[in-house]
C-alpha cells in the first residue's frame, strides 16, 4: 500500500463523492413532481461540486502518490478491493466532472420536457460512475463503473434523443461494449500473473514482450474506441447528434476523456515496452485523426456534427501528446483534455440553445443570429476562438505544449499536425461567420430571443475557465507535474533503447 | 433426527398427496395454488432448519449435506417465485389447474431429491420423476388456433428426453461394469485409476449427457426452442430456470468423478461450451418470438456455466454455482415481465414490448435489469458471474475458451439490447397502461434488488458455495 496516502480529512471524501449522486438518485426517485426533481438534482450536483473543492486545496502536488486514499476489502476470495485515490492525472478530470454536471442540469432545464425525473436520475447515475472511473485504483471496481456507465448514457440517448436516436444509441452501446470485452480478459490475465487487481501494484512489473503486446492491444481497443481515435470514431457523430444537449456535453466533456485517461493510467505504466513498440503507429493514427476530423468538420451543415468531428481532431492532439512520451507532451495532453471538456461542452450548450429556439441544428437556419442575439454570439465567438486554439484562450496553452513536446522528438510527424490547427480555424470561422452575420439573404431571425439569465449562468463558468487557463495555466499545471514525471519514469525504463527503434520507422 | 433430515422432502410429498385429493374434487385453481405456495414455504422453512445438518439415508443412497440443502432451498425459492409470478395461469383451463400444480410440485420433488442423491439408480429415479412431470406440464395449455402446437412440443420434449435418458443409462451401465458399484463415493477412487481408459471417459461423458439435456447445452439443446414456444409462459418460466439449478448440482457431482486429471472430459466439455455459446447466441440474434429468443440465450448460458466445470477445481465449481443462481433470478425476472405482459397467456413477440416504459415503468425496468444482467453488464449479477467464471477458466489455463466467451458476450449484447431498445423506445402507441398488482410490484423490486446485490456483494454466497462444494469433493 505504499502507493496510497490514506485520507486524513476526518471523513471519506472520495466515497462521499461517489455515493452522494447515488443517494441523490434515490431521493429524486422518491420525490413527487418534476420541478422538485430539477431543483433537487441541481442542489445535489452543486453540493458535489462544492464537496470536490477540498480535493484541490488539500492536494499535495509534491508527491506522485495517490492521495485521499481509501482502502477496504470487498471480495476477498478474488482479492478484489475497494480502493480509491487521486493523483495529479485524475484530479483535474474529477474537478471538471463535478463542474460540468450542475451546468448540464441547468442546460436541460427547459430542453427536457418529458420524463424529467428519470432524466435527472440518469444524470446522477452518470456522475457517480464517471467520478468512480477516475477515482478507482482497483481494476474490477474500475471495470464495473466503466461498463455500468453505458446503461444511463444509453437511456439518455434512447429516450430523450433526436429522430435517429435508436440507431445512435445502439451503435454507441455496441461499439463501446465490444471494445471493452477484451479489456476484461486482459484484466483477468494481469490478475493471474500478479495475483492482484490493484492498478498501482500492476504497474512497473516485468511482463514478457508478447504478454505486454497482447494486453496493450486489448487496452488499446477499449480506450481507442472511447476516445475515439481515427478508425474507431464512427459512433461519435451519430451519438453526439442524436443525444440531448446534456448528453452531448457529458459525452464530449467527460466520456471521451476516459479513453485518454485509460491510456495514461493503464497503457503507459502497465505495458511500457508495448507502448514504445506501438508508439509510431499511434502517432500516425493521431495525426490522421487530426486531419480527418478537420476536413470532415469543414464540410458539415449540422452544427452538432461539426463540433463532433472537431472533437475527433482535438482528441487526436491529445493522443499525439500522450504518445510522444515526454513531459511537455503529456502535460499538454492532460491540460488539453480539460480544455476540450470546457470548450466543447460549452459549444454543445450553445448549439443546444439555438435548437431550443428554432428546433434545428442546421447551420443555414441559424444564419445571421448576431443581430438578434448579441449576448449569445459573444459567448459563441469566445468559445469558437478557444476551440481553434487562439492565443489567450485555454486550448492555445494545451496545443502549444503538445506541439512543443512532439517537435522535440518527432519533427516530421508533428509538421503534419500543424495543418490541423489551420483547419480548426477554417471550420470554426466558417461556422462563426455564418451564425453571426450569415449571407445577404438570411432566414428571418427576428423572433429569436437572446439568452436568459439561466443560460448566461450556464455558460459563464465555462468562459471563466477558458480565460483562466488561457492566461494563467500555472495553477493547473503545477498539480500535474510530479505525477507526470513519475509516469514518464515508469515508461522510461526502456525508453532509451527503444526510442532508437521508433526513429527507424518515423523520423 | 432422520425425520428432520428428510423433512423438506416429506412436506413436499405429503403436500402432493393433499393436492392429489384436491384434484379428485372440484377445487379451483386459486385454492390449489395457495396450497402449493404454503407447502413450498413450509418446505423452505424445514430446509432452513435442517440447513447445517449432515447425514445419509436409505442405505447411503441419499445424502444430506450443506451442498444438497443449499441447492434445495434455492430450488424451492425458485418454485415460490414461479408460483407467484404465474399467479393467474392465464393459458390453462381452470378445471386442470389443480393437476397443473400437482405435477409442478412432483417435478420439484424430483429435483429436490436429485441434489441429494449420491447413487446412480437414485439419481436416475429422481431425475425421471422430475422429467416426466415436466413432460405432462407442457401440453397443459389451451389450444390456440387449432395447431396443437403444445402437443407437438410435448412430444418433442418427451422423445428428446427419452433419448437423453437412454444415453445416460447406457453410461451408467458402463460405470457399473467398470467399477462394480453404483455409489458415487466408491465410484470416485475406482474411476480415478481407470481415467486413462476410453471406457471410463465414455461412461462419464454419457452420464453427463443426461444433465446437459436438462441444462440445455449443445448437443442436447434441440428441444429448447420448440418447448419454450409451445409451453405456456408460466411453464416455460419454470423449465427455463429451476431444473437448470439441479442440473448444475449434478453436473458438478459427475464432473467431480473426473477430478483432477480427466483430460478427455475437459476437452469434451470445452468443445461443448464453445459450441453452446456460439450456437445459442448466433441463433438468438434472428429470433422474434421472445420465449424462443430466451431459449437460445439459455443454451448460450449453459455454455458459460460449463466454463466453471472445465476447470475441474473447487473454485471453478463455485463460480458455476454462483452463476446459475444469478441466472435463476435474472431469468425469472425476465419471465415475470413476459407473464404479466401477456394478456391472455399468448406468446409474445419482441415488438409486443414496445412502449412498455410508458405503460408500466416498473416492468420495463425489470426487463432492462434482467436483460442487461444476462448480457453481463455490471453492476448486475450476470457480470460478476461471468467475470468469476472467466477468471477461474483462465486460471486453469483455458485462455482460448475465455476469449471465446468474451467474444460471445459481445455478440449476445445485440439481442439483449434490442429487447431493451424496444422496451424503452416507442413512438406512437395506443395500447392501454398495464396495471400490476402489489405482489408483482414487490416481486419485481425484490428481484431487481437481488440481481444488483448479488452482483456487488457476492462474498457471502461465494463463501457458502465454497463450503458446499467442499462437502462433495
Amino acid at each position: 500500500m505504499e502507493f496510497l496516502i490514506l485520507n486524513d480529512m476526518g471523513f471519506p471524501i472520495l466515497s462521499a463523492l461517489l455515493f452522494l449522486p447515488l443517494v441523490g438518485a434515490l431521493v429524486v426517485l422518491c420525490l413527487p413532481g418534476e420541478n422538485l426533481a430539477k431543483y433537487t438534482t441541481l442542489l445535489i450536483t452543486i453540493a458535489i461540486a462544492g464537496l470536490s473543492l477540498p480535493l484541490y486545496t488539500k492536494f499535495d502536488s509534491t508527491t506522485a502518490k495517490y492521495q485521499f486514499g481509501e482502502h477496504h476489502s470487498w471480495i476477498s476470495s478474488l482479492n478484489i478491493n475497494y480502493t480509491l485515490g487521486v493523483d495529479g492525472i485524475s484530479l483535474l478530470l474529477i474537478l471538471m466532472t463535478t463542474l460540468i454536471m450542475p451546468l448540464c442540469v441547468l442546460g436541460s432545464w427547459r430542453y427536457i420536457d418529458k420524463r424529467v425525473k428519470e432524466f435527472m436520475i440518469c444524470l446522477l447515475l452518470m456522475e457517480a460512475s464517471m467520478l468512480g472511473v477516475f477515482m478507482s485504483l482497483d481494476f474490477v471496481l474500475f471495470y464495473i463503473l466503466w461498463e455500468a456507465m453505458l446503461i444511463p448514457m444509453y437511456l439518455l440517448i434512447l429516450v430523450w434523443g433526436g429522430p435517429r436516436k435508436i440507431y445512435a444509441a445502439t451503435k454507441f452501446f455496441l461499439y463501446t461494449l465490444a471494445g471493452s470485452v477484451l479489456l476484461l480478459v486482459a484484466i483477468i490475465a494481469l490478475y493471474l500473473t500478479q495475483g492482484t487487481f490493484s492498478i498501482p501494484d500492476l504497474m512497473g512489473q516485468q511482463y514478457s514482450m508478447t504478454f505486454q503486446i497482447l494486453v496493450f492491444i486489448a487496452f488499446f481497443l477499449a480506450f481507442a474506441i472511447k476516445v475515439p481515435m481515427f478508425p474507431f470514431h464512427t459512433w461519435l457523430p451519430a451519438a453526439h447528434v442524436e443525444a440531448p444537449t446534456a448528453g452531448s456535453v457529458i459525452l464530449a466533456s467527460i466520456l471521451l476523456k476516459m479513453g485518454t485517461y485509460g491510456f495514461l493510467r493503464f497503457c503507459l505504466p502497465i505495458t511500457p515496452d508495448a507502448t514504445i513498440y506501438f508508439m509510431p503507429y499511434i502517432l500516425i493514427l493521431s495525426v490522421v485523426g487530426i486531419l480527418y476530423g478537420g476536413f470532415t468538420a469543414l464540410a458539415q451543415q449540422d452544427m452538432k456534427k461539426l463540433i463532433a468531428y472537431s472533437s475527433v481532431g482535438h482528441m487526436g492532439f491529445v493522443t499525439l501528446g500522450i504518445f510522444v512520451l515526454n513531459q511537455s507532451g503529456i502535460e499538454g495532453a492532460i491540460l488539453q483534455m480539460i480544455n476540450h471538456g470546457v470548450t466543447t461542452g460549452a459549444l454543445f450548450f450553445c448549439v443546444g440553445m439555438v435548437y431550443e429556439r428554432n428546433h434545428s441544428r442546421e447551420l443555414d437556419k441559424a444564419a445571421g443570429l448576431g443581430k438578434y442575439m448579441p449576448i449569445y454570439v459573444t459567448f459563441l465567438t469566445f468559445f469558437s476562438l478557444s476551440s481553434l486554439a487562439f492565443p489567450g484562450t485555454n486550448s492555445f496553452v494545451g496545443e502549444f505544449m503538445i506541439l512543443v513536446g512532439s517537435f522535440t522528438d518527432h519533427k516530421i510527424i508533428s509538421a503534419f499536425a500543424i495543418p490541423g490547427a489551420v483547419l480548426a480555424a477554417a471550420y470554426m470561422f466558417r461556422m462563426l461567420q455564418r451564425v453571426v452575420w450569415g449571407r445577404p439573404k438570411n432566414p428571418d431571425q427576428s423572433g429569436m430571443s437572446d439568452l436568459n439569465i439561466r443560460e448566461i449562468v450556464t455558460l459563464s463558468p465555462l468562459l471563466y475557465f477558458v480565460f483562466w487557463i488561457g492566461l494563467s495555466p500555472e495553477p493547473f499545471l503545477k498539480v500535474l507535474h510530479v505525477s507526470v514525471t513519475h509516469l514518464i519514469s515508469q515508461v522510461g525504463v526502456a525508453t532509451s533503447n527503444v526510442a532508437a527503434v521508433s526513429k527507424l520507422i518515423i523520423p | 433426527m432422520d425425520l428432520m433430515l428428510f423433512a423438506p422432502e416429506l412436506i413436499l410429498l405429503l403436500g402432493s398427496l393433499v393436492l392429489f385429493f384436491i384434484t379428485t374434487g372440484q377445487a379451483s385453481g386459486n385454492k390449489a395454488r395457495a396450497i402449493t405456495l404454503i407447502i413450498t414455504f413450509a418446505s423452505i422453512v424445514a430446509g432452513l432448519s435442517s440447513f447445517c445438518m449432515t447425514g445419509s439415508l436409505f442405505f447411503d443412497a441419499y445424502k444430506i449435506d450443506l451442498f444438497s440443502q443449499s441447492f434445495k432451498i434455492i430450488i424451492l425459492m425458485g418454485l415460490a417465485a414461479v408460483l407467484m409470478l404465474g399467479s393467474e395461469l392465464k393459458d390453462t383451463a381452470d378445471e386442470i389447474r389443480p393437476e397443473y400444480y400437482l405435477f409442478l410440485l412432483m417435478s420439484v420433488i424430483g429435483l429436490v431429491m436429485l441434489v441429494s442423491s449420491v447413487e446412480l439408480l437414485t439419481i436416475f429415479i429422481a431425475l425421471e420423476l422430475s422429467s416426466y412431470s415436466l413432460y405432462i406440464l407442457v401440453p397443459m395449455r389451451d389450444d390456440r388456433g387449432g395447431l396443437r402446437i403444445q402437443m407437438e412440443s410435448a412430444i418433442k420434449y418427451i422423445i428428446f428426453g427419452a433419448v437423453a435418458t437412454g444415453i445416460m443409462l447406457f453410461g451408467m451401465s458402463y460405470m457399473f461394469g467398470l467399477t462394480g458399484t453404483t455409489y458415487l463415493v466408491d465410484l470416485l477412487p475406482r474411476l480415478h485409476q481407470l481415467m486413462d481408459s476410453p471406457a471410463a471417459i465414455f461412461a462419464i461423458a454419457m452420464v453427463l449427457g443426461g444433465f446437459l439435456f436438462k441444462l440445455a447445452a449443445f448437443p442436447f439443446h434441440s428441444w429448447v426452442p420448440d418447448v419454450y414456444q409451445g409451453a405456456s409462459n408460466e411453464t416455460t418460466a419454470f423449465i427455463a430456470s429451476v431444473p437448470k439449478v439441479a442440473a448444475v448440482a449434478l453436473l458438478i457431482r459427475i464432473t467431480a468423478l473426473a477430478t483432477p486429471d480427466g483430460q478427455g472430459i475437459v476437452t469434451l466439455l470445452t468443445i461443448l461450451a464453445i459450441c453452446s455459446m456460439f450456437y445459442g447466441n448466433l441463433v438468438a440474434l434472428v429470433q422474434t418470438d421472445l420465449k424462443r429468443m430466451l431459449g437460445f440465450s439459455g443454451i448460450a448460458h449453459a455454455g458459460y456455466v460449463l466454463l466453471g466445470l472445465v476447470t475441474l477445481r473447487e473454485t471453478g465449481y463455485v463460480a458455476s454455482i454462483y452463476y446459475i443462481i444469478g441466472y435463476l433470478v435474472m431469468n425469472l425476472a425476465g419471465f415475470l415481465v413476459i407473464c404479466k405482459l401477456s394478456q391472455k397467456g399468448e406468446n409474445l413477440v419482441v415488438n409486443d414490448l414496445s412502449g412498455l416504459h410508458k405503460r408500466s415503468p416498473l416492468l420495463a425496468l425489470t426487463m432492462l435489469v434482467s436483460m442487461l444482467s444476462m448480457a453481463g453488464i455490471p453492476p448486475f449479477v450476470g457480470f460478476m458471474g461471468k467475470f468469476s467464471l472467466m477468471t477461474e477458466a483462465y486460471r486453469a489455463g483455458h485462455m482460448t475458451l475465455v476469449i471465446m466467451a468474451a467474444i460471445n458476450t459481445a455478440i449476445a449484447i445485440y439481442y439483449y439490447l434490442s429487447i431493451v431498445r424496444i422496451t424503452y423506445s416507442s413512438t406512437t402507441d395506443d395500447r392501454p397502461n398495464l396495471s400490476i398488482g402489489l405482489t408483482t410490484k414487490v416481486l419485481s423490486i425484490s428481484m431487481i434488488l437481488i440481481i444488483i446485490l448479488l452482483g456487488i456483494l457476492p462474498e457471502k454466497i461465494i463463501q457458502l458455495a465454497t463450503q458446499a462444494v467442499r462437502t462433495i469433493l
